[in-house]
């Protein structure tokens, strides 16, 4: 139906082989592209020196929030801030669940907060309901257009013109 | 302004004006009645013995009946300006001569009088015997004389008495003015010291003595009184500064010790952060491993390697929820409280209603008064009764008829809210032990539990300003009581 991709953004290399294999024992046979840092995110969903190199989007991002170099949060500042990734659905997917957090991420633009079990059965089936929910059940924005930044920029001359006009 | 309110200096005055012209009015008095009763004493002798030698030249003319001597005898009187009348009667009574010759009114009595000098209607009048020898009576003498010297001297002395009094009045009232001052003076110095004292505030000023006599005593006792004052109101304000330095002092410890706090505190929020994201982390590769060895070489294992990692994987699932109480622990002490007015009734139906829907596998009895309420944070407040109804929950587990009572009490004027249950109870020797962190009166084998509920209540009641302690008898019940 959709063949999305899954962008994992998470460092710990275990919980990393641990989703895996969750959703793969659920027969959710997406790609699953995972990203170990926050750097390592933007670059995939933006591209490491220009636009034009940024993978094509995916379904749904599955962050988590205590990352090296640049955190969760921040990642998901960007994601909401640029055109062409606001819409794009991100989960929190964490060990916490402190409630500055969870406030945090939802006024950011989380589209949803998931506390990782410590329980792996629990966890198996948070990962399952998740894949299946983002990738078949929700409906994902429109692929956004391709913005012609230069053209915009040209097309409201008139703007400067009344600031220097007095 | 009545005579009370006059100023001292006047009062002085006026007593003293008035005791010296009181004194000066009966003296003058004095004078001028014994200056008249002298004065009529002297012209009544003066009258007898004119009279008397009067008498004694008209005889002759009195023994022959001589009207014309007679006549010439009296009008001798007339020298006498004062002289009003006169008359001489003969043995039998008759009026022998007058004077003036004719008289033109009735002042001659027609018969003569007793013997003697009185005055009479403003005139000294009276009688003589005219005698020949030793006792042969020949008639009578009258004389009568105005008294206008005696009005004149009456008239004189009265002069004199007022221009004295005036004199003397003027004097009195020089004196007084002066010497008023001997009294009023220190009197006036000390309303004035006093006054200053206490407009100013200063206690510093001191009154002038002026003698050793009881205004210099009373004088001495206020600028001691003054000076105590002053020694006071010293000590006072070195108290105050010292008081004032401590409270400084007292302050800047106290803000360096919030300024301790709030980083311990922060430190702590980092703490509980990291721990909230990085301890369970480990337990979530435990768990998950285990589960994946137990999946995928499950088969390869004996019962006794199955067991060691379903073991495993109880533990770490355990510890997770140990991790997890003592996150809510911190947060109980690090998050705001929002007092307001709070419905425990209704919260501890929400609960019990939770429970039941939870669990309904188990039946408990929960009896919970209606119309229960505090002032608090609903939030805290909610764990509280989560946790002690969960307990009454918990620790019933193994009674036939479990039952759990949440009720209310009023003891020496405080609110005490009881939530009691017919549950396992506990032995009242570990009393003390019940609301520490970790601490556990059963094993977990016999009551599920990480013993984190209890030192979580207590801290949120401690946090509300209120009391928890508990009573208990082994397999009996256990009873909670808190104040909030």
């Amino acid at each position: 139906m959709n063949p999305g991709k899954i962008l994992l953004v998470e460092d710990n290399p275990d919980d990393v082989a641990l989703t895996l294999r969750a959703l793969k024992s659920h027969n959710i046979t997406n790609d699953v592209v995972v990203a170990q840092d926050g750097v390592q995110a933007i670059d995939f969903l933006f591209g490491a020196k220009d636009r034009a190199a940024a993978a094509e989007l995916p379904a749904v991002v599955l962050l988590d929030l205590k990352l090296p170099k640049v955190n969760g949060m921040e990642v998901l500042q960007r994601i909401r801030s640029e055109e062409r990734t606001r819409l794009l659905p991100v989960v929190i997917l964490t060990s916490s669940d402190e409630e500055r957090d969870i406030i945090d991420g939802y006024s950011l633009g989380a589209n949803s907060y998931v506390r990782k079990p410590v329980d792996f059965v629990e966890f198996t089936k948070a990962a399952q309901q998740l894949g299946l929910y983002w990738l078949l059940m929700n409906r994902a924005p429109p692929p956004p257009e391709v913005p012609d930044l230069r053209g915009r920029g040209a097309s409201h001359p008139h703007n400067r013109g009344r600031s220097t006009g007095r | 302004m009545s005579i009370r309110d006059w100023p001292i200096r006047r009062k002085l005055t006026a007593i003293l004006l008035l005791i010296s012209g009181l004194v000066l009015l009966l003296t003058s008095a004095a004078f001028v009645t014994y200056q008249v009763v002298t004065f009529r004493q002297t012209m009544r002798n003066n009258l007898a013995i004119r009279a008397r030698i009067l008498a004694a030249n008209s005889t002759a003319a009195l023994a022959f009946a001589n009207e014309a001597d007679a006549r010439e005898l009296l009008d001798a009187l007339k020298y006498d300006p004062h002289m009003v009348a006169a008359a001489l009667y003969d043995r039998n009574g008759r009026v022998l001569a007058t004077y003036p010759a004719a008289p033109t009114d009735d002042r001659i009595p027609a018969a003569p009088q007793a013997d003697g000098y009185r005055f009479e209607g403003g005139r000294l009048v009276g009688f003589t015997p005219v005698a020949q020898g030793g006792n042969q009576r020949l008639g009578t003498l009258y004389l009568a004389s105005d008294t206008k010297a005696v009005s004149d001297a009456l008239r004189l002395s009265g002069i004199i008495a007022i221009v004295v009094l005036a004199i003397a009045l003027l004097a009195a009232y020089a004196l007084a003015a002066g010497l008023q001052g001997r009294i009023s003076a220190p009197i006036l110095a000390l309303a004035e010291t006093a006054t200053a004292a206490s407009t100013r505030q200063d206690y510093s000023l001191r009154a002038p003595k002026f003698g050793e006599d009881e205004l210099g005593t009373l004088t001495d006792a206020f600028n001691q009184m003054l000076g105590r004052i002053e020694e006071q109101k010293k000590e006072l304000q070195h108290h105050a500064m010292r008081l004032e330095q401590r409270v400084a002092e007292r302050t800047r410890e106290l803000e360096k010790r919030a300024a301790e706090l709030l980083a311990a505190n922060s430190e702590l929020d980092a703490f509980a952060y990291s721990v909230s994201h990085d301890l369970r982390a480990p337990l979530r590769s435990i768990d998950g491993f285990s589960q994946v060895l137990l999946e995928d070489y499950g088969a390869q294992l004996d019962d006794a390697g199955r067991d060691s990692l379903h073991r495993v994987r109880a533990a770490s699932q355990r510890m997770a929820t140990l991790i997890d109480d003592l996150l809510k622990l911190a947060r109980v002490t690090r998050t705001e409280m929002r007092t307001e007015r709070v419905d425990l009734s209704g919260l501890a139906r929400d609960i019990v209603g939770e429970i039941q829907r939870t669990t309904p596998d188990r039946q408990v009895d929960f009896a919970i008064a209606p119309g229960l309420e505090a002032e608090g944070d609903t939030q805290l407040l909610r764990v509280v009764l989560d946790n002690l109804l969960r307990n009454g929950w918990k620790y019933t587990g193994k009674q036939p008829q479990p039952r759990v009572e949440f009720t209310a009490m009023d003891e020496n004027g405080d609110r005490v809210f009881v939530i009691k249950d017919n549950g396992a109870g506990f032995d009242m020797t570990y009393a003390d032990k019940l609301f520490g962190v970790f601490q556990r009166l059963h094993s977990s084998a016999e009551f599920e539990g990480t013993g984190v509920g209890l030192a979580t209540v207590r801290r949120i009641i401690n946090r509300h300003g209120g009391r928890i302690w508990a009573e208990g008898v082994v397999d009996q019940g256990a009873t909670f009581y808190f104040t909030l």
